[in-house]
C-alpha cells in the first residue's frame, strides 16, 4: 500500500467522497475541518484514511443509534409511523411486525392510509403474513383518526402488546395534510397523554438534502421519537442521517434493506459510517 | 428572508465587492464566486460531477464576457449560471410530451426505484392521453412484488376511465406484458402502458427482468420516475437504468414537494433524454409538463 500525504489535495477528496454520500456540503466541510487540525500532513495510506474519517463519523452516529424499545406493559405500546410518500412506511410497519410477532408479542395494525389506491389491502396482505390483525377502515376515504381511536379501544381489549399505525404518505410543506396527521395523534391522546408511545418517522436512503426540512417540519408537527432508514440496500448511502444526527440528536432506530417483512436490521454506526466512506 | 436565489446573488455580488477595491479582477477572482455556485448547487442535490461540468462552463462563460467590467458583477453571473442549467436541461423550448408518432398500440413501460411514483404517474399519462389525446389506453400492472400492487393500477385505472388488463395470477411480468400487447392488437388500443415494480439499478435479477420485458414488447417510450427528493445517488440510478434499458424519457415527481430537484440536472446530464413530465400531486391531474427555465430557478431556489 502507498502511502499519500494527508494535504489539501487529499483532503478535498475526502469532502467529495461525503458530499457524494449525500452528507451536504455543512457536514461533509465541518468533518473534514476537523480532521486536518488532528491530522494534516501526516503520511498514511488510503485505507488508514478512510477508516480514521469513518471513526470520527461513527463516533457522531453511534449516540443515535438505538433500537425501538417496546412496553408490553402500555398494552398495546402504540406506534405511529409517519412520512412523506413512497419512502417505505407500509412495508416497515411488516418488518417491525414480523420483529414483534417473532418476540412472542400479539401484534395489531391500523391501516390508517385511507386514502391512497389499494393502501389498505397492502397492509392486510402484510398483516396476514406476519400474523397481525389489521384493522381496516369501513369505506375509502374515512377518517384516519377515529379509525385509530377505535383500534386501540379494541386492542387494548383484546389484550395486544403492540399497535402499529400506518398513515398515508404526506409531504411536509403540504399544511392541511399535516393538520390530518395532527388530528391523529390529538384524537389518540383522549386514550392518554402517552399515546402514541413512539413516533416514528421513515426516511428513505435515496432522498438528498431534503431530509433535513422534512425532519424539521415532522418533529414540530407530530413530535417525532425516532427516525427508520430505508432502502438502504441500494447504491444510495443516505449520508444525510450524518447531518440529522448533529441537528436533531433523534435516535435512528432501524435501517431497511430490502423488501420483504426480514430486511429490518438494527442501525450500527460504524457500519454505517464505513459504508459512507466507501469501505466494506 | 432572501430566496436562496437572492442569497446566492448577494453572495456572489459580495464576492466581487470584496475584490473591487483591488482594480481589474483575474479569471482566480471569479474562482471565489464559482465556489458559492458550487455549494449552492450542491445544496439543490445537483450530483457532484454534474456540478463540476456547469461551474466548468460557467467558468468558460463568465471570464470571456464582460463581467469583470460590470457594475453587477454577482447579478450578472447568477444569470449565466441560470442560463447553464437551462441548457443543461434541455434548452429554452424542451417541453416535450410524450412520443406516440408509432404504430399503434404503441407500448410505455415505466420504470424505476421503489416507490418513486410509477403506479400513480401512470394512473396520471392514463388519464391524460385519454381525455387531451383521446386515445383508447390500457393500463397493465407487471408488479407481481409488491402486495396488491395490480390491484393499486386497477383503482387508478377505474378512476382515470381507462380500462386495466385482467390480473391473472401467478403469471410473470414477461408474459403479462405480452398477454398486454395481445390484448392491444385484438382490442385495437392506441396505447399500453405497462407499469413494472420498483427495483434497485443494483439488483441483477430485477434489471434482467424487466430488460427482457424491453426487448419482448419495444417500448416507443421508456419513462425513468424519479423522485424530485432524490440525491446525489440520482447519477448512478439513472446511468444503470440507462445503460440496461435505454430511458426515452424522464419523469420528476413531488415536485408539489419543497425539494429543490437537482436531480434533474443530474439524471438529464447522464442520460442525456428529456424531462418529459412532472408529478405534482397525489391526485390523477396532477401531472405537468416540462419547462425547464422553471427547474432551473427552482434548482436555484427562485
Ligand atoms: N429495496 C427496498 N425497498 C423498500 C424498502 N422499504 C420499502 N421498500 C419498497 O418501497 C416501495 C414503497 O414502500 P411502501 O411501504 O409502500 O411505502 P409507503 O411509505 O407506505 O408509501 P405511501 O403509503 O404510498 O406513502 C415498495 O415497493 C416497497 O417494497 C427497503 O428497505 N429496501
Ligand atoms: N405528493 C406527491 N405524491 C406522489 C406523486 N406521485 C406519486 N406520489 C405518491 O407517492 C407514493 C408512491 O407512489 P406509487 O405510484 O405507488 O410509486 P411506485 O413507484 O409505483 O412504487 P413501487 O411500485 O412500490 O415501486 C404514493 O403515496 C403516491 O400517492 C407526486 O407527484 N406528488
Ligand atoms: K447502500
Ligand atoms: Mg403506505
Ligand atoms: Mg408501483
Amino acid at each position: 500500500f502507498t502511502k499519500r500525504k494527508l494535504d489539501d489535495e487529499a483532503l478535498e477528496e475526502l469532502e467529495e467522497t461525503l458530499i457524494s454520500a449525500d452528507l451536504g456540503v455543512a457536514a461533509s466541510q465541518r468533518i473534514v475541518a476537523g480532521f486536518r487540525r488532528t491530522r494534516f500532513g501526516r503520511e498514511a495510506t488510503d485505507e488508514e484514511i478512510k477508516s480514521a474519517l469513518a471513526e470520527e463519523i461513527a463516533a457522531i452516529l453511534t449516540p443515535v443509534a438505538q433500537p425501538l424499545e417496546i412496553t408490553p406493559g402500555h398494552a398495546p405500546h402504540v406506534v405511529l409511523v409517519v412520512g412523506v410518500n413512497g419512502t417505505g412506511k407500509t412495508t416497515t410497519i411488516a418488518k417491525l411486525s414480523e420483529q414483534y410477532r417473532a418476540q412472542g408479542l400479539k401484534v395489531w395494525m391500523v391501516a390508517g392510509d385511507t386514502f391512497r389506491a389499494a393502501a389498505v389491502e397492502q397492509l392486510q396482505v402484510w398483516g396476514e403474513r406476519t400474523g397481525a390483525h389489521v384493522v381496516a377502515p369501513a369505506k375509502h376515504g374515512a377518517d384516519a383518526a377515529g379509525l385509530a381511536f377505535d383500534a386501540l379501544r379494541d386492542a387494548r381489549a383484546a389484550g395486544a402488546d403492540v399497535l402499529l399505525v400506518d398513515t398515508a404518505g404526506r409531504l411536509h410543506n403540504k399544511t392541511a395534510l399535516m393538520d390530518e396527521l395532527r388530528k391523529v395523534v390529538r384524537v389518540l391522546k383522549r386514550h392518554g397523554e402517552a399515546v402514541p408511545h413512539s413516533t416514528l418517522l421513515v426516511l428513505d436512503a435515496t432522498t438528498g438534502q431534503n431530509a433535513v426540512s422534512q425532519v424539521r417540519v415532522f418533529k414540530e408537527m407530530v413530535e417525532v421519537t425516532g427516525l427508520v432508514v430505508t432502502k438502504l440496500d441500494g447504491s444510495a448511502k443516505g449520508g444525510v442521517v450524518v447531518a440529522l444526527a448533529q441537528e436533531f440528536g433523534l435516535p435512528v432506530h432501524a435501517v431497511g434493506v430490502g423488501e420483504k417483512a426480514a430486511d429490518l436490521r438494527p442501525f450500527e454506526a460504524r457500519d454505517f459510517a464505513r459504508s459512507l466512506v466507501g469501505l466494506d | 428572508m432572501f430566496t436562496v436565489f437572492e442569497a446566492l446573488g448577494s453572495k456572489l455580488q459580495g464576492v466581487f465587492d470584496r475584490l473591487r477595491g483591488r482594480g481589474a479582477l483575474s479569471e482566480a477572482d471569479v474562482n471565489d464566486a464559482l465556489r458559492e455556485v458550487r455549494v449552492a448547487l450542491l445544496e439543490a442535490d445537483v450530483a457532484l460531477p454534474v456540478v463540476k461540468d456547469i461551474t466548468a462552463k460557467v467558468r468558460e462563460r463568465a471570464v470571456g464576457q464582460e463581467v469583470i467590467r460590470s457594475i453587477q458583477p454577482g447579478q450578472m453571473v447568477v444569470k449565466i449560471v441560470h442560463d447553464a442549467l437551462v441548457d443543461a436541461l434541455g434548452g429554452k423550448d424542451a417541453a416535450k410530451g410524450i412520443d406516440l408518432a408509432a404504430a399503434s398500440p404503441v407500448p410505455i413501460l415505466m420504470v424505476g426505484l421503489q416507490g418513486s411514483g410509477k403506479t400513480t404517474t401512470s394512473g396520471k399519462i392514463a388519464l391524460r392521453l385519454r381525455g387531451r389525446e383521446r386515445k383508447k389506453v390500457l393500463l397493465a400492472s407487471l408488479d407481481v412484488h409488491r402486495p396488491a400492487a395490480q390491484l393499486q393500477l386497477e383503482t387508478l385505472a377505474r378512476q382515470a376511465e381507462v380500462t386495466s388488463l385482467p390480473i391473472i395470477a401467478g403469471q410473470t411480468p414477461l408474459q403479462i406484458a405480452q398477454r398486454a400487447m395481445e390484448t392491444a392488437r385484438g382490442e385495437l388500443y392506441d396505447v399500453v402502458i405497462l407499469d413494472t415494480a420498483g427495483r434497485l439499478a443494483i439488483d441483477d435479477a430485477l434489471m434482467d427482468e424487466v430488460a427482457a420485458v424491453k426487448a419482448a414488447v419495444k417500448p416507443h417510450e421508456t419513462l425513468l420516475v424519479v423522485d424530485a427528493m432524490t440525491g446525489q445517488d440520482a447519477v448512478n440510478t439513472a446511468r444503470a437504468f440507462n445503460e440496461k434499458v435505454g430511458v426515452t424519457g424522464i419523469v420528476m415527481t413531488r415536485v408539489d414537494g419543497d425539494a429543490r430537484g437537482g436531480a434533474a440536472l443530474s439524471m438529464r446530464a447522464v442520460t442525456g433524454a428529456p424531462i418529459k413530465l412532472l408529478g405534482a400531486g397525489e391526485k390523477l391531474d396532477a401531472l405537468e409538463d416540462f419547462h425547464p427555465d422553471r427547474i432551473a430557478g427552482r434548482i436555484l431556489g427562485m
